[in-house]
């Protein structure tokens, strides 16, 4: 929706105000430093809808908002500053928070990346705030010597440097932005429990998105090769051997990425063990276990029972390796931890899968 | 709320008590409660519930904080044995 162009052609334009062109401005107000964006709180449906897209990650790189600083409500010389990244959601969450309030809003250039991820990188940084707030002019704006950050830009920011670098004081507001007039009414004091990033159900549940997009297309590419193999090796016609064992592979790999990408960030706290890949294998052997009721029963030949074990081995392995990807998601895991964990898991999946591979390649052969 | 804690004694933070002159922002910074302010000092309390942000040594004055920071993705990790670039989060 929100295409803006990228200001990373050279073009050194850091000191021209944000363009007026954007769904969300909806005036100007007048400061020392010329006329600024006036934005509306409210999102509109194409503000919902390009959320709804990011999720899923459409068009999520051009989804940002340019930089610079922005006004919201009547802000004067008092009114006290926010600082977001310029990823639209980031913003959209901001303004729809801070409805009814006369506040500035400065946007760091991130390059349309999320606080936290952006903050992880550096590039919502102390080097990008302290120029910022120079090339929008914030001291002649603002009386006030205070910018307030969401607290998970603190990763890219040492506050002590900003206020070395620009006579900013740096206030670091809560984790969520709907504590935010919480933190403002109480003259900028977070509680304990605005401090603490969570990991809720709902909050791993719109991950699932961004999963699944993730996941799919690289299990799907393999599904051909199933089916050909399986036409191959197997008894009979081709057409029919590939399609019966060209299904069951279909079937298996919806049963992984379903594991992996759906229940693994639905289940997380309820499934055993601490590592992500454990916890991917039990959602791993939940869904092949589905596979297995709906496929037993059916299969009286030996050579059909142990292709539908080679797919429970090449379930819990996928759906392991899946579960650990979603480490990366997660707002739990540290660097060290994945690193150990994929140093057993790693090897592990592949020796499964690649025994898996084996034994579904001999049960067509003895078919 | 489910509080969920990844591995047991992995994590690469450091805290130098001599160091910390009290100043309260490894408190302010730290989305999981790791720390806790005792005899005008900063103490690590819940040491396994580091994600190795960073964030509080980013934000220490006195360099009181020690943690080797990065992503914990595996996506990331694979990427960058491959040579490729981090593509997580
Ligand atoms: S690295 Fe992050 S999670 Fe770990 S103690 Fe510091 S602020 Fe807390
Ligand atoms: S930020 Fe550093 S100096 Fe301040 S309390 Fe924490 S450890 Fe001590």
């Amino acid at each position: 929706m929100q295409s803006v162009p990228s200001c990373c052609c050279g073009v050194d334009d850091r000191t021209v105000p944000p363009t007026l062109r954007q769904t969300f401005v909806v005036g100007t107000v007048g400061t020392p430093m010329g006329e600024v964006p006036l934005v509306s709180a409210s999102l509109m449906t194409a503000d919902r809808w390009g959320g709804i897209k990011a999720r899923w990650k459409v068009g999520r790189m051009n989804y940002r908002v340019q930089p610079g600083l922005y006004a919201m409500g009547s802000p004067n010389e008092d009114s006290p500053v926010m600082v977001t990244a310029n990823y639209k959601m980031s913003f959209d969450f901001l303004r729809r928070e801070l409805a009814g309030r006369n506040t500035w809003i400065m946007v760091l250039d991130t390059g349309g990346i999320n606080v936290w991820c952006a903050a992880g990188k550096g590039t919502f940084g102390t080097v990008e705030l302290v120029n910022r707030i120079e090339t929008c002019g914030l001291s002649k704006v603002v009386k006030h010597r205070t910018v307030i950050l969401p607290q998970l830009g603190a990763a890219g920011v040492a506050a002590h440097q900003v206020l070395r670098g620009s006579g900013f004081r740096v206030v670091y507001g809560p984790v969520r932005a709907k504590d935010l007039p919480a933190f403002l009414d109480n003259g900028l004091k977070a509680t304990a429990k605005m401090r603490e990033k969570t990991f809720t159900v709902r909050e791993r549940i719109v991950l699932i998105p961004v999963e699944l997009v993730a996941a799919l297309p690289k299990s799907l590419i393999v599904l051909p090769g199933f089916f050909l193999v399986g036409g191959m090796l197997g008894p009979g016609p081709f057409r029919t051997t590939a399609a019966a064992h060209g299904i069951l592979a279909a079937w298996a790999v919806l049963c992984t990425v379903l594991a992996g990408a759906v229940l693994t960030p639905i289940l997380l706290p309820w499934l055993p063990g601490r590592a992500f890949s454990i916890k991917g294998l039990w959602a791993g052997l939940l869904t092949a276990a589905l596979l297995v009721g709906f496929t037993w029963p059916d299969a009286a030949a030996p050579s059909q029972r142990l292709e539908i074990l080679a797919w429970v081995l090449m379930i819990s392995a996928g759906a392991a390796f899946l579960g650990m990807n979603f480490t990366g998601s997660s707002t739990i895991t540290s660097l060290s931890g994945v690193k150990k964990e994929m140093r057993w898991a790693v090897p592990v999946e592949i020796a499964a899968v690649v025994s898996g591979l084996g034994l579904w390649a001999g049960s067509l052969l003895l078919a | 709320m489910e509080k969920l804690i990844y591995l047991k004694d992995v994590v690469t933070l450091d805290l130098d008590r001599g160091n910390c002159v009290g100043c309260g922002m490894c408190l302010i910074v730290c989305p999981h409660a790791v720390f806790a302010m005792g005899d005008g000092h900063a103490r690590v309390v819940n040491r396994d519930a580091c994600m190795e942000c960073g964030a509080c040594a980013m934000n220490c004055p006195s360099k009181a904080i020690e943690v080797k920071s990065g992503v914990g993705c595996a996506q990331a990790i694979i990427n960058g044995m491959l040579g490729g670039k981090c593509e997580c989060c």
